[in-house]
């Protein structure tokens, strides 16, 4: 997925469908989004606020929901940076110059994102769990990763690991080379180069990778679920937590913790969308300076 | 064609940022893809397949596959519906639409599993009304059809759209002032020209949908041999200490994964080509 610029039609008097015709597939699209996407969603929020605001906000009180948060907080500081500082050098090595095997590289990058999250979770497990190729040598020096901070943390990097880099990629590769060389031909430094160059030119693609990754960083369940061993108060996210309180039969709780990923999900798709409005800006802008001079 | 790795530039920084970029992925992505086929490797054959093609796991494959299947199918006819209305047409509430097609992608699995389920429970308010039809739609089959489908709805909407954005109106007008009804028109222009994408959307919904977890777990009952998709049999042999029979059953997944990966390559290349 990239920054999307659609044009937008303008109706032609001579093909087109009848009014009739169009309300049709406008209502059956309607009818489609709404019984898939806005009904689940309305779903979240009845049934937290169901026995009421009272109800609904104790639940955010509690302790074990309190440390899933701070800990899938843990996991998306962490997991972030070190996915952009890759994407960032694998877009610069990939859109900047010219090298034998850059497609399969490309395919390779992409590779997380056609793994089921179960498998994902399974590789570390079979890398650092108790019967895994490291796990006696683990246990030998006390050092814990499978059912602890650091599994969840390498699973959440290697499930969001393409986002950023598949940006940026692009989104680089349109840009060219020329403003980075008439940088340096007049004698900035390399560092120098990008960062007034370089990072200006794609900040609207890095921070739209960013919110990508962050928002699959922080509702990660799959993956997660396999390394964590579910141990309340330790190594729960919060997806996890709502997963524990939705078996428990705390419908409340564990909707009202879902309310709040709901609520970042629309922030997520509310940053996302003015994104797409900016760089549409931006794209016209450069139309316009081109068709002038 | 030269021999040489890497051509000129005055560029700095690609050794850094090449080492880097595969340093990396070797040690997040390649080196823990392959732990899963060497552990398989300590497998040997009959064991392999003798668990891989055990009667709950055939029929984990029969769910998971099928369900996936009839997901893509109709998020293809959708998907190209709701593509179309959003690019030609001009109504009220069209730019909410367009950006709320992207919540799967954004809302936790686990929220929308959770979500989905009590909409289509016997006590939900789809479920309560088609309960009583003797329409089973939560704990049976028909639930795990209706997450893979929420899960799977960006991805048609969203590789039809561009390209449908893109056509040229003068090929339609022409056919339309020679007389082709506007349903000739679809079936002899249009489609022929979105079709690829529609192929391609629908190939990656269908491989996200076979790996997929958290949406349908909670939805689906998880009833063995009725209710049980794939990667959730992965999680229980887990959970029983059973690491041969997960990774036997996860190297099987593993290779259509990358099998599903080539075909849209080659499904991304076709569009490629019919777009100019």
């Amino acid at each position: 997925m990239s920054i999307k610029n659609i044009k937008y039609y303008k109706h032609s008097k001579i093909s087109g469908e009848s009014r009739p015709a169009k309300w049709t597939l406008i209502t059956i699209a309607v009818l489609f989004l709404c019984l898939f996407l806005l009904l689940p969603l309305a779903a979240v929020f009845a049934e937290a606020l169901r026995n009421g605001f009272r109800a609904y906000f104790s639940s955010f009180t509690d302790h074990d929901t309190i440390s899933a948060i701070r800990l899938t907080l843990i996991t998306a500081t962490i997991t972030v940076p070190l996915n952009l500082v890759f994407g960032v050098a694998a877009a610069w090595a990939i859109a900047k110059f010219e090298f034998r095997g850059k497609g399969i590289l490309i395919t390779l990058i992409d590779l997380p994102f056609a793994v089921s999250p179960v498998v994902s979770g399974l590789v570390f497990v079979l890398l650092f769990g108790l019967n895994g190729w490291f796990g006696p040598w683990l246990v030998e020096h006390n050092i814990k990763i499978i059912f602890a901070i650091p599994g969840i943390v390498l699973a959440t990097i290697f499930v969001t690991f393409p986002f950023i880099a598949r940006e940026l990629i692009p989104l680089m590769q349109s840009q060219g080379t020329e403003e980075e060389q008439a940088a340096l031909v007049l004698g900035a430094g390399g560092w120098r180069t990008f960062f007034k160059i370089t990072l200006p030119n794609i900040k609207w693609g890095l921070l739209y990778g960013v919110i990508l990754c962050n928002a699959r960083a922080i509702g990660e369940f799959g993956a997660v679920s396999v390394v964590s061993g579910h141990i309340r108060g330790q190594t729960n996210t919060v997806p996890l937590h709502i997963e524990i309180l939705y078996n428990e039969y705390n419908f409340v709780g564990a909707f009202a913790v879902a309310s709040l990923l709901t609520m970042l999900a629309f922030l997520t798709l509310a940053i996302k969308s003015f994104i797409e409005w900016k760089s549409a800006e931006n794209l016209q802008e450069c139309s316009d300076g081109s068709n002038r001079s | 064609m030269s021999l040489k790795f890497k051509q000129q530039s005055i560029l700095p920084g690609f050794g850094l940022s090449l080492g880097y970029t595969i340093f990396y992925l070797s040690l997040i992505v390649l080196i823990p893809l392959a732990s899963v086929f060497a552990y398989a490797g300590r497998l040997n054959w009959e064991q392999f397949w003798t668990t891989v093609t055990s009667p709950r796991v055939l029929a984990s494959y029969r769910l998971s596959f099928g369900a996936s299947f009839i997901a893509a199918a109709v998020n293809a006819v959708f998907g190209l519906l709701v593509a179309w209305v959003l690019v030609r047409y001009q109504f009220r509430g069209r730019k909410f639409l367009d950006a709320i097609i992207d919540l799967p992608f954004a809302l936790p699995t686990a929220v929308a599993g959770i979500a989905l389920t009590a909409v289509y429970a016997p006590t939900g308010w789809l479920g309560g009304f088609l309960e009583p039809l003797g329409i089973k739609t939560a704990f049976a089959p028909a639930g795990v059809v209706i997450a893979l489908t929420f899960t799977g709805l960006p991805f048609v909407v969203r590789t039809v759209q561009p390209v449908l954005a893109d056509l040229s109106k003068e090929n339609e007008d022409a056919a339309a002032s020679l007389g082709a009804t506007r349903i000739q028109v679809f079936k002899r222009i249009i489609f022929p020209e979105i079709f690829p994408s529609v192929l391609t959307g629908s190939a990656l919904a269908f491989a996200r949908a076979v790996g997929e977890y958290g949406s349908v777990v909670f939805i689906s009952g998880n009833m063995p041999m009725k209710t049980e998709i794939t990667p959730l049999l992965i999680i229980t042999k887990l959970e029983q200490f059973d690491y041969a029979g997960a990774t036997a059953i996860a190297v099987v997944m593993l290779v259509i994964s990358f099998a599903m990966l080539l075909i849209i390559n080659l499904l991304q290349r076709w569009v490629a080509r019919n777009q100019f």
